[in-house]
């Protein structure tokens, strides 16, 4: 109580007085970040975070080290005849698994985000509604770039030489970029609307896991069941692996390169809006 | 706006200036339960309102309602003349939420958080250096300024969190328990930080569950108890509404209670036990009497550590509003309680 004598009021000064003052005088309200301004800081936060615990890069380095070998190395003969020969058609399927498998990250991110009290602040700030969520997959697109790179490095390193140079490579790198961010719009939806991280990654893996082997990232699907060909051929990852593969061999198909970019505009439009508007709404 | 409130608030283009608050009937469930069931609020500008009421009560729902992170179920508030719902925008553009748990990114350094909301806020890349500098010098973080907050103890946590609110100063600060877990010098350290924010003619909404912290902080309180304003008025309004102050005695040796005890019944009346096993207190509004029945307390050997004659404390107030201690929690207030936090 304020009448009893032995709690002092100033048992030992919080701060420098001066300088709390400074620090509490009025400054004046700027208008807030535009959309992609506040965006991009938000990405800049997935980048420092990055920079705080590089070990959450190992995921997407060490895995796709791992799958190109042992897919190399351990089916190449039986299912090509040669390794080097399986290398060239399973390169750009690993590529695109690897960053697809990546994407199930962002959902698992952004549900362990919201046990934390600092989703509070971010709702109360008066920015674009989706700036956290573009933002943070912003961040994210740098870690697919980064799985894609070391595949291609490896893929180099192993003796994978792409018809189409550097540009094709580049090119596919983008497409499939481009294709996983809006495939993670639906894993940020699934993140909002599971309850723990864990649940996320196993929703989330249950669902690209047969998405990726029901493609033909592996095998060339003329040798499957015919229903299971014609499910293979409409499979988006599909189209998106022989489109990564032309761009590589220079030999790239336009329509395919189109249903991989509205595919994933659609993606980005049903899925955008709805996580934006669970982030906004969940309590 | 509901085309209701238009009764309410009759001259449209100019909306109360006085009230940087103003709650009618607000209400929320989740689920069953009724978190908060119909709270009226009215907050002058520049003042510091406490929103006090035990675990559960439903606080932070109402805070969480204010700062457009909930939806009212019924009942509308507006703030600094917006409305919450129609207008969370241009509420979101004045005030600042330091919430319950501690609304800064744990895997960011101090000063990386604070730059990171100078930025979202529209400082320019200067501007929020130097204003995240000022911050950490005027809060006492320069020094870990660039350690993770993880790493933090929670009276730091707490002050990067306050200073986190301030980047840009809003005109209405939610402060929803801002002390709880701290230990007592870390607490005064945030009370004066709170203290100088309302020198500087900051409005705050004070939420806790702390009573001595809404009588040291507050000008107004709303008692709050299952999800309803159950009393509201000044700190020293809610005591006179209680009756009769008392003289609250602290002993050197517990042992001596019992011949404290009886001095003091004898000379001023029926003795309450305090679970302090030192102290006791009496009902006496009388200065007069309560020095006389100090002075028979010294005679008799009995030694007195500190003694206060107030008025009832916050504590008394809300055993003589609800019939039952503060710190006493249903079990039906705990799911209440439990699904805020989730909340």
């Amino acid at each position: 109580m304020s009448t009893n004598p032995t709690t002092p009021t100033h048992p030992t000064p919080a701060t420098d007085e001066a300088a709390l003052r400074k620090a509490l005088s009025s400054t004046s309200r700027p208008p807030p970040a535009s959309a992609a301004s506040a965006a991009l800081t938000f990405g800049w936060r997935g980048m420092l975070k990055v920079k705080h615990v590089p070990e959450q890069l190992l995921d997407v380095t060490i895995t796709p080290v791992m799958f190109v070998l042992m897919f190399t190395y351990l089916f190449g003969g039986a299912i090509a005849g040669s390794t080097g020969e399986y290398l060239d058609y399973i390169l750009p399927g690993i590529l695109v698994m690897s960053v697809l498998f990546t994407t199930v990250y962002s959902g698992v991110a952004l549900n362990t985000d919201l046990t934390k009290g600092v989703v509070d602040r971010f709702r109360t700030l008066p920015i674009w509604r989706p700036a956290p969520l573009v933002g943070a997959l912003l961040g994210d697109s740098v870690r697919y770039l980064v799985a894609g790179t070391v595949i291609i490095v490896l893929g180099l390193v192993l003796g994978f030489r792409p018809e189409a140079g550097v540009g094709g490579v580049l090119a596919a790198l983008a497409l499939v970029v481009v294709f996983a961010f809006g495939l993670s719009w639906v894993f940020t939806t699934m993140g909002l609307l599971l309850r723990s991280p864990n649940a996320v990654m196993n929703a989330g893996f249950m669902s690209i896991f047969p998405l990726t082997f029901l493609s033909n990232v592996f095998v060339d699907p003329e040798t499957l069941p015919a229903g299971l060909e014609a499910f293979v051929d409409v499979n988006p990852i599909s189209i998106l692996a022989t489109a990564s593969r032309g761009l590589m061999e220079g030999t790239a198909d336009a329509g395919d390169i189109a249903v991989v970019l509205a595919t994933a505009a659609v993606l980005t439009a049903v899925f955008a809006p709805l996580t934006t508007h669970l982030y906004r709404t969940r309590s | 706006m509901r085309p209701s409130d238009g009764a309410l608030t009759e001259p449209l283009s100019a909306p109360q200036p006085t009230l940087a608050i103003e709650a009618t009937g607000l209400a929320k469930s989740f689920g069953e339960t009724k978190a908060v069931d119909g709270v009226d609020l009215a907050v002058r500008r520049g003042s510091v309102y406490g929103v006090l009421g035990p675990n559960g009560a439903g606080k932070t729902t109402t805070i969480r309602m204010l700062a457009t992170l909930l939806r009212p179920d019924a009942g509308s508030a507006r703030v600094l003349g917006h409305d919450v719902v129609a207008d969370a925008d241009a509420v979101r553009g004045l005030v600042s939420l330091t919430g319950q748990s501690a609304s800064v990114d744990e895997d960011l350094t101090g000063r990386e958080n604070l730059i990171l909301l100078g930025r979202l806020l529209g400082l320019k890349r200067d501007a929020v250096k130097t204003r995240a500098t000022e911050l950490l010098e005027g809060f006492g973080l320069v020094e870990a300024a660039n350690r993770l907050v993880k790493h933090y103890s929670g009276g730091m946590r707490r002050r990067l969190d306050i200073a986190a609110s301030l980047v840009v100063t809003p005109q209405l600060m939610f402060l929803d328990e801002p002390t709880s877990g701290l230990d007592p010098r870390s607490r005064n350290q945030v009370w004066d930080i709170i203290r100088a924010l309302v020198a500087e003619g900051t409005t705050i909404l004070l939420c806790t569950q702390y009573l001595d912290e809404a009588d040291q902080l507050a000008d107004g309180i709303a008692v709050i108890d299952h999800g309803k304003v159950i009393a509201e008025g000044t700190p020293g309004q809610l005591k006179a509404s209680v009756g009769s102050g008392a003289l609250h005695v602290r002993l050197l040796h517990p042992d001596q209670r019992p011949a404290a005890e009886r001095v003091l019944s004898h000379e001023l009346g029926s003795v309450q036990l305090e679970p302090d096993p030192a102290a006791l207190s009496v009902s006496c509004a009388d200065a007069d009497r309560a020095a006389g029945a100090l002075a028979e307390l010294s005679r008799s050997g009995v030694g007195i550590a500190d003694f206060s004659v107030g008025q009832p404390s916050l504590d008394e107030v809300f055993l003589a509003l609800t019939g039952r201690p503060a710190d006493e929690q249903t079990a039906e207030e705990a799911i209440a309680d439990n699904q805020e936090q989730a909340a």
